[in-house]
């Protein structure tokens, strides 16, 4: 490919109307007769229903109707779990509770009042008779026989169990030079606190029995799917649309029981039905992420080299399963090792149930997880035998080259992992930092330094691999006019593909990339689609849109060689113009559109028009990888960390456009960082959320961090034709043990080896007292 | 986060605003900057009836030298008095303690009575009122009266004013010869606001030795305090390091600290003895500056 566009620093199309404001959310949507959607929720983590009395709620003025579970019975589906595991338990989920409420924040009625306020008050008015129940808090008490069941009807609190094994694991046992390392590491509850909160508007139309629903989703068309089925609506009546969404990290990968409650309030009540999320709601009762127990083995040799890895997970998937919740540790089973050949693996994962709202995915989605653990690992192989913890990691590294078989079963597409993590190393000057840190523990001062070279598995997925199959769709059509619409079934929601997609189809087809209009996100616009998630938009939808322009070139190609008397594969696209490789013989792009949709002499076997269709299927994920450090100072008074320095350098593949990978690194370092330091959700032994605001829950601000140090390496991956990789959770899977690292580095002379998130600084000064135990906890 | 419905009202003078406190009593609530006020109603932690919206009173916002004293009114903003020359000049512990305060929003909505008034135990303001001996004055229907700051924070979100009274303005002595002032502070990840917070005022005699120290702490206890003990082994004594510590240590006897999932009670005393050492020898070096 020639490049005008592609690998280019280039703006943002949608940046314009979202800085000045003008970008259309959910709740910017007002149609005639529109009613108002609020919940009434349950203040406690179980508790049986004993009775509803919605008198009060009901004479307000203003309100329509008030729903509860009993009236939703038959009349709506259960929210859906597209996860499917051997053995895996699925309870009921209704989008109201019926008899038991298992969370807090479980919905327990409905109000559509005239008013979003008048909605608000009448759901104060309902008076619910509970009767508490032992709630289930603690994953480990929840596995003990006898404990306190969160399904009374099922036996026990074990989801799942799931095995991962490979390797001889007799031979290690039996080897005597092996130094047996073991640690509990906790991994915990994140909000992912979007900065728009959830939202839908459902609108039915009786005459047309059709159902519209404007949501702020990552997946219209699963969404649509669902919520006709949810419905039992006719899925050709059913339409989603995606308006901006302010944000998902995965958040909104899902099908939530307040969608359903909306449109079928919409059916009940024949007018348009709206909903917005309250920041306290989205607190409560949107997924939270990550919330693992890891329990960690490790056999190395005396030179560091890692024989056999064995891990217990622990991961609480909440009251109920939503959509992919069983589905996330299960990732962090598969990405375990990391960047490192080890032939001994041992994992077991059981899904835990507990009376909290439902674990799901949160950028990184079970990675971030998997990458904590073989990264803490390799820093625990280090302390243990007194190595460095770079020496550790190349002692592992697999051999550079691609098709990389790892025990775990997976097969790494590219990988070089010393040539990040050696640049890395020069642009932090680790040597130098090193030597500042001997100068500084003389004089008791705290410096760390933490290393963290990951690999990931993103470019989501091959469809063997994919619940509800991972390929994507991409649609070019060259209008009349010879300006180009590009429909994609991704959902992007800040990731920039209007930008990235129209740079591809722009580079592909030689026309200016203003030219170029991308549209995604409306069911009814797009013929079909999976959905953005997973570090999958670039690599498997833009490989679509790729294939699409391709099949473009090729028609075009035809025409115009008739019109040149030239043969078809002679001939280049670019500038606007269809020409010969030596520019001997051009015909201008439009007129080849001229002759396509006027269609008077038509090449052998074409058909008239410009609009080609391709799904791309992933022959296999793409595996992205880098080399993060992180610098941090510790105030030997207070435990207070700083975070001095910042480096992290990724390699994501082909760089379609820099500014956008810088922006996702940015991005998605201020999350793995905010869990690393300061983000935790914390329900007390109640079940109560100790964290649901803002004033608690500590989301990093850009105040927070110091400029970030980023540069790339680009492997390609053969995987699709851009050779392109992922890059949307790439940060946050770095960076968190980067930071980690560096603290407990830093603590290295006071024989801390571990400390648990988020790095409090009372832990630390715990720590530094030497009352702490080990760990910290 | 939608409060429950509410009577707005909008005085337009100190006496029409006194009126409608008058009026309606303890169902109204005085909205300044609405910062600590707005988010309690949208949480329905706090449910008013009348909500008396005093933002347009132009006479309650300034910032003035008058007969050798600084007096802010009631409604200045947190931005207003970081960015005061005369402030910074006279008085530079208040633009120190308004530069800790929040974010960009909150420091151009929210202001220094309503902080007050709010006497949220955490909050910046009450350190610095109390280690610059603020006056507040306070205006009810039988007049005016002054409320020296150590009396003015009664309890946990408690203070002196009465129901009927309207915090109207704050006095406040500017900086006499050698001496220095600091204000520094934890602040919490999440909220922003002080985990622990010290402010310091303290003057130099001739003979390099400290004349006298004032000490307020707040976030350690349930309403914010002078450091007593530890102003006592400061006066009269040389400020070496060893002297700030041994002072220092005393920053928070005798206080319940509070303790949450950010700081237990014992690690709040011990910040209160190393904010409160090092607020003493900046405020000490800045002295010795002037």
């Amino acid at each position: 490919m020639a490049t005008k566009y592609l690998g280019e620093r280039i703006k943002r199309k949608e940046d314009p109307r979202l800085i000045q404001g003008r970008g259309h959310y959910v709740d910017d949507l007002k149609l005639g007769g529109m009613a108002h959607l609020a919940f009434a929720r349950s203040p406690h983590a179980h508790a049986r229903i004993k009775s509803i009395d919605a008198g009060a709620a009901v004479a307000t003025p203003g309100v329509l109707a008030v729903y509860t579970g009993e009236e939703l019975k038959g009349q709506v589906g259960f929210v859906p779990c597209a996860a499917g595991l051997e053995g895996l338990k699925i309870p009921d989920h209704p989008c109201l509770a019926t008899g038991t409420v298992h969370y807090l924040g479980e919905p327990v009625a409905a109000v559509v009042a005239t008013s979003r306020y008048g909605a608000r008050d009448a759901a104060e008015k309902i008076e619910v008779d509970y009767e508490p129940l032992p709630a289930v808090l603690d994953m480990e008490k929840a596995l003990v026989k006898g404990s306190p069941r969160v399904h009374e009807h099922l036996t026990d609190n074990t989801a799942f169990v799931a095995k991962l094994e490979a390797g001889d694991w007799n031979a290690v046992r039996q080897d005597a030079s092996l130094k047996v390392i073991k640690q509990r590491l906790i991994n915990q509850r994140l909000a992912p606190a979007s900065m728009e909160t959830r939202g839908v508007v459902a609108s039915y139309s009786p005459g047309e029995d059709t159902l519209t629903v404007w949501s702020s989703t990552q997946i219209p068309h699963i969404l649509k799917t669902q919520l006709a089925i949810m419905s039992k609506l006719d899925e050709a009546r059913c339409r989603v649309i995606t308006p901006e969404v302010g944000g998902g990290f995965g958040s909104k990968l899902n099908v939530y029981g307040e969608e359903g409650v909306a449109c079928f309030a919409s059916r009940k009540l024949g007018r348009p039905v709206k909903w917005i999320e309250g920041r306290r709601e989205n607190m409560l009762a949107t997924i939270h992420g990550r919330d693992q127990i890891n329990d960690l083995e490790i056999y190395a040799k005396p030179d560091g080299k890692v024989a056999g890895f064995r891990c217990r997970i622990l991961a609480s998937m909440g009251a109920y399963h939503q959509l992919l919740t069983p589905a996330i540790p299960t990732l962090t089973a598969l990405m375990i090792l990391g960047a490192y050949d080890i032939k001994n693996v041992f994992v077991e994962t059981v899904g835990v149930f507990t009376n909290e709202m439902s674990t799901d995915a949160y950028r990184g989605a079970g990675r971030p997880e998997a990458t904590y653990i073989i990264e803490r690992a390799m820093d625990l192989v280090a302390f243990e035998l007194k190595m460095d913890p770079v020496e550790v990691r190349r002692k592992n590294f697999p051999s550079s080259g691609k098709d990389i078989s790892m025990a775990t079963g997976v097969v790494y597409d590219t990988a070089n992992y010393e040539k990040p993590l050696k640049k890395a190393l020069r642009l932090a000057g680790y040597n130098r930092l090193r030597k500042e840190q001997e100068r500084l523990r003389k004089k008791g001062k705290y410096l760390g330094i933490g290393v963290s070279t990951y690999v990931e598995i993103c470019a989501m997925g091959p469809s063997s691999r994919m619940p509800g199959g991972g390929w994507e769709s991409g649609t070019v059509r060259v209008e009349p006019t010879g300006k180009v619409t590009v429909l994609s079934g991704t959902s992007p929601h800040g990731q920039g593909e209007e930008t990235t997609f129209a740079q591809i189809v722009a580079e592909q087809l030689g026309v200016s990339f203003d030219d170029v209009t991308v549209y995604h996100g409306d069911t009814s616009v797009v013929p079909m689609g999976i959905g953005t998630f997973g570090s999958r938009t670039t690599a498997v939808g833009g490989s679509a849109i790729y294939y699409a322009s391709e099949r473009i070139k090729k028609k075009m190609a035809k025409f115009a060689a008739a019109r040149l008397g030239v043969k078809p594969g002679e001939l280049l696209f670019r500038d606007g113009k269809i020409e010969t490789s030596d520019g001997a013989k051009s015909v201008p792009f439009g007129s080849i559109v001229v002759d396509a949709y006027s269609a008077k002499t038509l090449p052998a076997g074409v058909e008239p028009g410009l609009f080609e269709q391709f799904v791309f299927e992933p022959p296999n994920y793409t595996y992205p990888f880098g080399a993060h450090i992180a610098v941090v100072e510790i105030d030997e008074e207070t435990g207070e960390v700083r975070l001095r320095d910042y480096f992290a350098v990724d390699d994501c593949g082909r760089i379609l456009n820099p500014l956008l990978v810088d922006g996702q690194i940015h991005g998605g370092l201020a999350q793995g960082i905010g869990q690393a330091l300061w983000e935790e959700h914390v329900y007390d032994e109640s079940g109560q959320l100790l964290t649901g605001t803002f004033m608690d829950y500590a989301l990093p601000k850009a105040g927070c961090f110091p400029w970030f140090h980023t540069a790339n390496t680009e492997t390609r991956t053969p995987v699709n034709p851009l050779g392109v990789k992922g890059v949307g959770e790439a940060g946050t899977i770095g960076s968190t043990p980067a930071v980690v690292n560096a603290v407990v580095d830093a603590l290295r002379p006071l024989g801390v080896r571990h400390v648990d998130m988020p790095l409090k600084p009372e832990k630390i000064w715990k720590l530094m007292k030497g009352n702490a135990g080990d760990g910290g906890r | 986060m939608i409060s429950e419905s509410f009577e707005y009202h909008v005085p337009k003078t100190i006496e029409e605003a006194l009126g409608m406190i008058g009026e309606f009593g303890d169902e109204s609530k005085v909205l300044a900057g609405g910062h600590s006020l707005l988010p309690m109603m949208k949480l329905r932690l706090a449910s008013p009836k009348h909500l008396i919206d005093i933002g347009r009173i132009g006479a309650l916002r300034y910032i003035r030298e008058s007969e050798g004293q600084l007096e802010l009114g009631a409604l200045t903003t947190h931005f207003e008095i970081e960015s005061s020359s005369l402030l910074k000049s006279k008085c530079p512990l208040l633009p120190e303690t308004a530069r800790e305060i929040g974010d960009v929003q909150v420091c151009n909505r929210g202001t220094l009575g309503g902080s007050l008034v709010h006497a949220d135990p955490a909050a910046d303001w009450p350190a610095a009122m109390l280690a610059v001996e603020a006056e507040m004055v306070a205006r009810g229907p039988h007049g005016e009266r002054k409320i020296r700051a150590r009396d003015f924070f009664v309890d946990l979100m408690a203070t002196a004013l009465q129901s009927d009274e309207l915090l109207t303005a704050i006095r406040v002595s500017p900086l006499p010869a050698r001496t220095g002032d600091a204000y520094l502070k934890l602040h919490h990840p999440a909220s922003g606001f002080a985990v622990v917070g010290v402010a310091v005022r303290l003057t130099l005699a001739e003979s390099g030795s400290i004349g006298e120290a004032r000490v307020g702490v707040t976030g350690v206890g349930a309403k914010p305090y002078r450091a007593e003990e530890t102003e006592r082994l400061l006066a009269g004594k040389s400020p070496t390091a060893k002297r700030l510590e041994e002072a220092a240590a005393h920053a928070a006897d005798g206080v319940d600290a509070n303790s949450d999932l950010y700081a237990s009670g014992d690690y709040r005393k011990h910040l209160a003895a190393v904010y409160a050492r090092r607020a003493i020898q900046r405020a000490a070096e800045r002295a010795a500056g002037r």
